[in-house]
């Protein structure tokens, strides 16, 4: 049953988390630091060793060359869709990248794929749910922004098999999030949801009836988010700082000095947090050369700011609406995910928009990783709690073909249930012709050049025939990932027709192969020995705490006897820690966990200890690493 | 990459009459009797939902089988199924999905039953197009007459509209008078969907009345057919004058 353990992933732009049902309610499963958002950075260590989430941050400060964060931006897309980013993020293209070919991104000397770096982050929330379970797990549900084209979506399914996950779902986020809210609110009505996150906006508009949720409409936009703020800040702060100091402006060494700008990134982000409850903050940032850049930021000139970046989201809901046919009247309820929804401008452009008061009453962080647990769970056979529940989703985007003239043929319209499907057919213009050339296009504009190319594929083979004559049936097929598929049979002598594809962007299948970091086959065993690992890390932090704890006047409060206890404890662990025994190392620190429980309540001070009781000692010295739910809340900024 | 199935040259899923996993008589799409997914059988839309060939229905009530259908065909519902299974499956909910999205409106609806009984819309609007350019006629297909006068000067006064735009003029009155022509274009289109649901009245009863073993002329059948056609030229050469006019006036 363990093996079998479905996972939901939210694979953010900015955070990225794992939940699982537990009984009948979804829930978050945290990291071994006892968080349960894993920040989607990046970064090598010394040794070249890939390090994840909050460990990785530090790196952005430190060496910024060997880190990446909003990798995102950037899955599925080709060098000439992100100018745009590079002007704002320090992507470190690799030199030799050719157009067309997949962006690779350079971390330290090493090169990666955006595929590739996702995978990294996926490995990690694989690894802390396989921590939680105790078990291998091999099977998620992952989920994109809504809008996420063929592309970016392929990009997000071969990260999980990169990562060793095989990827039953790609559920659109917004739908997700439905999912949770449904859970608890069984109820009919038509629901939106809008979704603000680090780098995407999505709008949802569901109708739900008896447990389904058929997706009405959707509309967004990939690169609008949180990003596009801190983006602005940052512009700002550079421009100030380089104002104060009497610098030479644009051109100055600072612009290019990764490790100042991601001193100021840290320092707007909290400021743009802190506005969400403060009147004012001040920014304090340290520049290299021991020089200050001080600035106050006061919340009605930080909401004149970005009032042009939260403006953007007015057009994709207006759109989704229409496209429902639908008053915002009509709209029962409106429920906010994505962190940048904590803004209170933000909510107040929403309440516009819909004429109501949104919901929060789930975390805006977790609730879309808690919607794909759910998600999981009906993949896995469903329980008591999603009875009767499902998914009807829509394609975001019109699929088309190019015709004659430059012109796209929409063949399936946005907004159609998936999966679906629409049969072209095809035929030769010059006798003997023996190949069709077909253009897969993914967007809403008239013109083939201003869509979204999927890819170009060439029917080969075709029997020789007088033009004409040949009756070629090509179906596309959108599946319930928002995946295409395509298909060609030659009807009229009913001889098949080669395929080939040339994707746009992407990976081929072999590529993916090569890169996959744990393969199906050795999972077991990677698993094992990662267990043995983490058990063998724990040991050293529990007994480095028990020293710590006889240095300290509570050790003085216990009895000989229970100090004899513990000191056989300590012997015990110590002896099993050197072999391969995972479960014996594993009961020995549990053993010793209980039996320094008095000891942990002791050392805590006496206001704090009602709180605290039951804690063990590997938490009671873990207690002092940061709590928030958001990994930047807890910093103060003053 | 794009996902890329070769499912070249295999023949048409035959019709059986027996359920491939139980053996009892099957279904469209899946056994009474042991619901399990069937092979995809090639069945057109109306038969899908068990629906006779007619125009007029409850559409409430096709929802409410869409929405059965889906509890037993959608993909996640059968993510545990072998993959032929599976691979049945995304055949039958894409088939009922195409289907629903189909009948549920009555236009594509209208134009769906049309391609069934042999019409060629967009074929028919090409030799229409090339017989009047062969005799220098009106097309009639497409600008209807009744139209003729009013949209020209509708679009005169579109173009203006543009003009002004370009010029960086405002022209409050005119806009106004657009969008009163607007909202007159809309109320004709209204007023021919209408008409087609009387077209479909006269349809139902010439298909019930061969049912109920009157026969019915060829000829009859393409008066009917051609009328409908008619009405759906029209109401498409509206409603894309309705969509111009918006975008001028949504971006003016």
């Amino acid at each position: 049953m363990a093996t079998d353990r479905i996972v939901g992933i939210d694979l953010g732009t900015t955070n990225s988390l794992v939940a699982f049902m537990q009984g009948e309610s979804p829930v978050v499963i945290p990291g071994d630091d006892g968080l349960n958002l894993v920040p989607s950075v990046v970064a090598l260590d010394e040794k070249n060793q890939p390090v994840i989430g909050n460990a990785a941050r530090k790196y952005l400060t430190e060496t910024p060359e060997r880190a990446v964060y909003s990798i995102k931006r950037l899955m599925g897309r080709g060098i000439d869709d992100i100018q745009e980013e590079l002007k704002f993020f320090p992507f470190r293209l690799a030199e030799d990248l050719q157009p067309g070919e997949v962006l690779r991104i350079k971390l330290g000397e090493k090169t990666f794929t955006p595929p590739e770096i996702s995978a990294l982050i996926l490995r990690q929330l694989k690894r802390n749910a396989e921590r939680f379970f105790g078990a291998p797990v091999t099977k998620a549900v992952i989920t994109v922004p809504a809008y996420f084209n063929d592309a970016q979506r392929q990009a997000t399914k071969d990260a999980g098999r990169i990562a060793g996950l095989e990827v039953l779902r790609l559920v659109n986020e917004p739908t997700a999030a439905s999912l949770a809210y449904g859970l608890d609110k069984k109820q009919n009505g038509i629901i939106a949801v809008y979704d603000l996150g680090g780098g995407t906006f999505d709008v949802s508009i569901l109708k739900l009836h008896d447990g389904i949720f058929e997706v009405i409409a959707t509309n967004g936009d990939t690169h609008l988010g949180g990003d596009d703020i801190d983006n602005l800040l940052i512009t700002i702060a550079l421009d100030d700082t380089l104002g104060d100091l009497g610098l030479d402006l644009r051109h100055n060494d600072l612009r290019r000095n990764a490790e100042a700008v991601q001193a100021i990134r840290k320092a707007v982000i909290e400021a743009k947090i802190a506005l969400s409850s403060q009147p004012s903050v001040k920014l304090d940032v340290e520049l290299p050369g021991g020089k200050r850049y001080l600035r106050e930021i006061t919340r009605e000139q930080f909401e004149q700011l970005i009032q042009p970046i939260i403006d953007r989201t007015v057009s994709p809901c207006k759109q989704a609406l229409k496209d429902a046919g639908l008053k915002p009247e009509q709209i029962d309820e409106v429920v906010l995910v994505g962190g940048s929804t904590r803004i209170p401008k933000v909510r107040a452009l929403v309440k516009e928009l819909f004429h109501r008061e949104p919901h929060i009453d789930l975390n805006p962080d977790e609730v879309v990783a808690l919607g794909a647990a759910v998600q999981a769970n009906i993949l896995g056979g469903g329980s008591e709690a999603t009875e009767n529940m499902l998914l009807l989703d829509v394609t975001p985007l019109s699929l088309g073909i190019e015709v004659a003239g430059g012109v796209t043929d929409k063949i399936i319209l946005r907004n159609s249930t998936i999966p679906a499907s629409a049969t072209q057919h095809y035929t030769t213009q010059i006798d003997g012709q023996a190949n069709v050339a077909i253009h897969v296009l993914q967007g809403e504009r008239e013109l083939a050049k201003d869509c979204r190319s999927l890819a170009r594929f060439d029917l080969k083979g075709i029997p020789a025939m007088a033009a004409g004559m040949a009756r070629i049936e090509v179906k596309f097929l959108i599946d319930a990932n928002g995946i295409l598929h395509v298909s060609a049979r030659e009807q009229r002598s009913g001889k098949e027709s080669e395929i080939q594809v040339q994707p746009s962007y992407g990976l081929t299948d072999e590529q993916v192969e090569g890169m996959i970091l744990d393969s199906f086959d050795s999972a077991e065993e990677d698993f094992r020995q990662r267990q043995l690992i983490e058990a063998r890390n724990e040991t050293a932090t529990i007994l480095a705490a028990l020293d710590k704890g006889k240095k300290n006047p509570a050790w003085g409060h216990l009895t000989t006897d229970e100090k004899k206890k513990i000191a056989k404890m300590e012997k015990a662990l110590a002896a099993v820690n050197g072999e391969d025994d995972y479960q014996a190392i594993r009961k020995a620190i549990d053993a010793l966990n209980q039996g320094t429980t008095r000891l942990a309540e002791l050392m805590m001070d006496s206001a704090v200890t009602s709180a605290l009781k039951g804690k063990t000692m590997e938490e009671a010295d873990m207690g002092e690493g940061p709590t928030a739910p958001h990994p930047m809340a807890k910093a103060e900024f003053e | 990459m794009t996902s890329l199935t070769e499912i070249t040259g295999k023949p048409a899923p035959e019709e059986t009459q027996s359920c491939w996993s139980c053996g009892t008589m099957r279904a469209v799409h899946f056994c009474e009797a042991c619901g399990k997914v069937q092979p995809p059988a090639p069945v057109d839309y109306f038969t899908f939902f068990a629906l006779p060939r007619k125009l007029n229905f409850d559409v409430a009530a096709l929802e409410k089988d869409f929405y059965e259908l889906s509890r037993k065909l959608h993909p996640d519902l059968n993510a545990r199924a072998n993959s032929q299974e599976q691979e049945w499956t995304l055949q039958q909910s894409s088939l009922l999905n195409d289907a629903y999205r189909t009948l549920k409106d009555p236009i594509k609806r209208t134009q769906y039953l049309l391609q069934l009984e042999g019409v060629e819309l967009e074929e028919q609007s090409k030799t229409a197009t090339e017989r009047a350019r062969s005799t220098g006629e009106i097309k009639k297909q497409i600008v209807p007459p009744d139209l003729l006068e009013e949209v020209f000067e509708l679009n005169m006064q579109l173009e203006e509209l543009r003009m002004h735009k370009k010029m960086g003029e405002d022209d409050p009155a005119l806009i106004e008078e657009i969008g009163r022509q607007k909202l007159e274009l809309e109320e004709k289109q209204e007023a021919l969907l209408h008409e087609l649901k009387d077209r479909w009245n006269m349809w139902d009863g010439m298909i019930q009345r061969e049912q109920n073993g009157q026969p019915v002329s060829e000829e009859e059948r393409k008066q009917e057919r051609d009328k409908m056609v008619d009405l759906l030229n029209r109401r498409n050469y509206i409603r894309n004058l309705v969509r111009d006019v918006s975008e001028v006036l949504e971006s003016s």
